[in-house]
């Protein structure tokens, strides 16, 4: 069930194409709707959870299956990729124009997305979670340049998809490592099981930077965001969905998943929190120069990844020090989790107000916005609700949880171990540092698109409040912000604690674990922290203008884009101008590759391989029949290559073909000869109907060097290709397998004809896809003859 | 040439190869033959029209899309060894089996046959995909 659950996504995408196509009355996103719906409450009935597992059969004899796993990590995940996802659906149904937009395919790469995501967290086979893993990547890659004919959707596109494939391929280079620790295995339970031994295993620190590598860029942990923000060019139902609450959050997936098995290893604790603490400080920083309402979100997600992250580096010192100790430290992993689902909330909200305003106004640069309090005061509302909790300001649920965050983050600089007594105090600093810039955007993001003054002149539309539909799926999510900021309890135990379990695996389990949420705690130093949070970031906001300059300090030139931009280029450069060395365009010039490599190769392996040299004593007598047959041959290979129009060539060649047919029959092949037999009829005609129509013979190719060289060639495999025909009968090393075939022909396949038989039955697959190779080769000439660009409209590469 | 020579043999000895090609086809698990040469020689009868005749000519003789033939056989290719998962065997695992047929009396079936089909359509298509394709060009 759990499998299916998986799959369904992936299997209703099929239909939506012909939903499109064919119902074009209704939105398909109504078709589609009702599916992430059901799947969020069958996830939901799975509440309180008792996880289990789930296996069917795919490579068993390589480890590979389809595993899955439900525990409380992947039912949260679940739950926040179905329920997101059925409002993103409901939200994007309002939001894209049935008449304009190619719906088809938006739903598609959705539906593919959402099984992909589910796949991720609910998979407990390696190899199956990085199959999904990178159908993410994939899908997000279609996603964002969904308007493909914009240029910045297709570099937005490009730029994720070659930094999160590139993290996607290391994790897979992890995985490798980590299977090759624990001896083949591929389950991430059984690895848990076996991790005890692993931090002296040589292979251990490796193994995690991988995977820390691939977590970090999918998560746009610093340097790795800049992809993140050129995402924002997809359409905003996808930014929401994919680029704040799931997506993104695949790489925290990733970092919680394996805490149980890294977390030992202080590097594990100092890069995870390290990073994440950065990925904060800077991205909060950057947020708050953004123009654009997007863009600035984009840097908000990210600075909000990298506090999630900071936690759950604070969550592993859970497995250091103490039993007091460890129950402190879990307190950062339960405060990563509800930010988790905080942020999940607040943001998508925020994103589909910033959406709403894109679409009634036509613009998102906040210079041109302003004042729209008045025309939209519900979304007003959403927004203010959103910001609010993201600003980390009572009483909703984003101040919850970035009270736990100072919290875990003042418990850190208490440390007594893993060097943290040194520079554990940078942590709260810094976490406080970046809240208040997370404050500062916050109150901007409100500030600047609902309040001050409006300016109609500015905006390409004359707004109005949104239609309903595009306003329920905020509001739901807003009412849920205050839902969880009010009762934050009902989560505790319900989702967050088995979460947490997952996570700390085994610190706990004997006693049991419980999570309790509380408003206040006295006057400690978190409160004193977010009071300083709101009066520092107040007094910003209201001076904003005066200390903007600051942004310009930082050049364009010195940035990680430019860097990124460079690397593409240079890259592209050089592949380039080596393609063009090597590649002429000459079918020829390919042919002296193929083959020197063929006599370069084969030449070695003789050498290497073979010992005892040619023997002849087994050869039989050659007859009459043969020799003239030989003759024959060789007489049409000489005219063929000394043949000075292609016609006469062809039909040497067709010669040359008919005469070994003619031995195949004389070594009593029929089957062989049979095939040659039509295979050079048919040839010769298609020959025929291509070269006729050929100029003449080129005098380039009547160069002397140039046939010096061919013929070098030629000689050279017609050498090796006798020499090894003659070897196979003096080497007898190996059993021939023509007995099995001879004896098992009638017994196992009921058939007479053993070149058949080994054709479709013994060796079907191959010949499975040795069909699949013709067919591709039909459809290639198929589509270089047919489709080919009209004049003046080539490509720069060709 | 006096095309009208051409014209009448081709009729008349175009259907004697395909009923060869027929004939190869089913004969192949037994005798010399199978879906490969069976499409290929099924193929030179369809060239040996479009020697005769033009291309539009054969296309109204032979209402069939090449490219869909692929399809079909690779669809028909794959369906065998699907249809080996139902029984719970490995993929491509073939079953045969004899069958009392009113008026053939006792007839071998196999599955095999079935690949073989698809192997057959395949090579039609791909050949006559490829010579209409170029021949068109002209």
């Amino acid at each position: 069930m759990l499998n299916l659950a998986i799959v369904s996504p992936l299997i209703f995408a099929l239909f939506v194409p012909f939903l499109y196509k064919y119902v074009r009355s209704l939105h398909t996103g109504w078709f589609v709707l009702p599916l992430p719906v059901l799947l969020f409450l069958y996830f939901v009935q799975h509440l309180p959870l008792e996880p289990y597992g789930q296996t069917i059969p795919w490579i068993p004899s390589l480890g590979m299956d389809f595993q899955v796993y439900m525990d409380g990590l992947g039912l949260l995940f679940s739950l926040l990729i179905t329920g997101i996802g059925s409002l993103v659906v409901l939200y994007s149904i309002y939001y894209l124009p049935k008449k304009k937009e190619k719906l088809g395919h938006f739903y598609v790469y959705l539906l593919l997305f959402m099984g992909a995501m589910l796949g991720v967290v609910l998979s407990d086979n390696a190899m199956a979670l990085y199959l999904f893993w990178e159908l993410t990547s994939f899908s997000s890659f279609l996603l964002i340049g969904y308007w493909n004919e914009r240029e910045r959707s297709r570099y937005g596109a490009q730029k994720s998809m070659l930094i999160t494939v590139l993290g996607g391929l290391s994790l897979l280079g992890g995985f490798l490592l980590l299977s090759v620790m624990s001896g083949g295995s591929y389950s991430i339970r059984d690895w848990m099981a076996m991790a005890d031994a692993w931090p002296q295993h040589p292979l251990f620190v490796p193994a995690m930077l991988l995977i820390l590598l691939g977590a970090f860029t999918k998560s746009a942990q610093f340097p790795f965001y800049i992809w993140l923000p050129d995402a924002m060019e997809a359409p905003t139902p996808v930014s929401a969905y994919l680029h704040s609450a799931t997506m993104v959050k695949a790489g925290i997936y990733l970092v919680a998943r394996f805490t149980p098995i890294f977390a030992v290893s202080s590097l594990w604790v100092w890069l995870v929190m390290g990073i994440g603490m950065a990925t904060l400080c800077w991205a909060s920083f950057h947020a708050a120069r953004q123009t654009d309402l997007k863009g600035l979100l984009a840097y908000s997600t990210v600075s909000q990844l990298g506090l999630i992250m900071s936690l759950l580096g604070a969550g592993a010192l859970a497995f250091h020090g103490d039993l007091s100790d460890r129950r402190l430290y879990m307190a950062a992993v339960v405060a990563a989790v509800f930010h988790l689902i905080n942020h999940a909330t607040f943001k998508g909200s925020l994103f589909m107000v910033a959406g709403i305003v894109d679409h009634e106004t036509g613009t998102r640069d906040i210079r041109r916005l302003g004042g729209l309090l008045s025309v939209m005061p519900i979304t007003f509302t959403v927004a203010v609700i959103g910001s609010l909790s993201m600003a980390g300001v009572p009483p909703f649920n984003g101040f919850l949880s970035k009270e736990m965050f100072f919290a875990a983050m003042v418990q850190v600089a208490n440390a007594h171990w893993l060097s943290l007594d040194v520079w554990g105090i940078l942590f709260p600093v810094l976490a406080w540092v970046g809240s208040v810039f997370t404050f500062l955007y916050s109150v901007l993001f409100v500030g600047k698109t609902f309040l001050g003054a409006p300016k109609p002149s500015e905006w390409p539309k004359r707004p109005h409040e949104a239609p309903v539909g595009m306003l329920v799926a905020p509001v739901v999510l807003a009412v849920l912000v205050i839902g969880f900021g009010l009762i934050p309890n009902v989560l505790s135990n319900t989702v967050i604690a088995p979460a947490v379990d997952a996570v700390v695996n085994g610190v706990f389990r004997r006693e049991g674990l419980s999570v309790h949420i509380s408003h206040w705690h006295g006057w400690t130093i978190e409160v004193w922290m977010t009071i300083g949070v709101i009066v520092l970031g107040v007094l910003l906001y209201r001076t904003f203008d005066s200390w903007r300059r600051v942004y310009g300090v930082f050049s364009r030139r010195l940035s990680l884009n430019h860097l990124y931009d460079t690397v593409v280029r240079q890259v592209e450069e050089q592949s380039y101008s080596l393609t063009n060395r090597y590649m002429t365009g000459y079918v020829r010039t390919y042919f002296l590759y193929i083959l020197s490599a063929m006599i370069a190769l084969l030449v070695a392996t003789i050498a290497l391989k073979v010992d005892g040299g040619l023997s002849l004593s087994h050869l039989a007598d050659v007859g009459i029949h043969e020799l003239v047959l030989a003759l024959v041959a060789l007489i049409g290979t000489v005219t063929t290559v000394a043949a000075k129009s292609r016609l006469v060539a062809i039909i040497a060649l067709g010669s040359v073909g008919y005469t070994v047919s003619l031995f195949f029959v004389l070594f009593r092949a029929p089957d062989l000869a049979l095939t040659q037999l039509v295979i050079e009829t048919i040839s010769v005609a298609l020959f025929l109907l291509c070269f006729y129509h050929l100029p003449k013979l080129s005098r380039h190719e009547k160069g002397v060097r140039f046939r010096l060289g061919n013929a070098l060639i030629s000689l050279g495999v017609g050498a090796l290709v006798s020499a090894i025909a003659l070897l196979a009968y003096s080497e007898k090393n190996f059993a021939s397998i023509a007995q099995y075939h001879i004896e098992n022909a009638y017994e196992k396949a009921a058939g007479k004809n053993i070149v058949n038989v080994i054709l479709v039955d013994f060796r079907g697959f191959d010949t499975l896809f040795e069909i699949c190779v013709l067919a591709i080769a039909a459809l290639g000439i198929y589509a270089l003859v047919k489709l080919k660009a009209p004049k003046g409209e080539s490509g720069k590469y060709e | 040439m006096n095309e009208l020579i051409l014209r009448t043999v081709t009729a008349v000895v175009t259907f004697m190869i395909i009923l060869f090609g027929i004939q190869l086809f089913f004969a192949g698990h037994y005798y010399p033959g199978g879906g490969f040469i069976a499409g290929l020689v099924t193929a030179g009868a369809i060239i040996l029209l479009l020697l005769a005749f033009d291309i539009k000519t054969v296309r109204s003789m032979i209402p069939v899309s090449y490219r869909t033939l692929i399809g079909v056989g690779l669809l028909f290719a794959l369906g065998t060894g699907l249809g080996g998962l139902v029984f719970d065997v490995p993929f491509l695992t073939h079953a045969h089996g004899h069958v009392m047929l009113p008026l053939l009396g006792d007839v071998s079936l196999h599955t095999a046959v079935l690949f073989d089909l698809g192997v057959y359509l395949v090579v039609v298509g791909v050949t006559m995909t490829i010579i209409e394709t170029i021949g068109e060009e002209e």
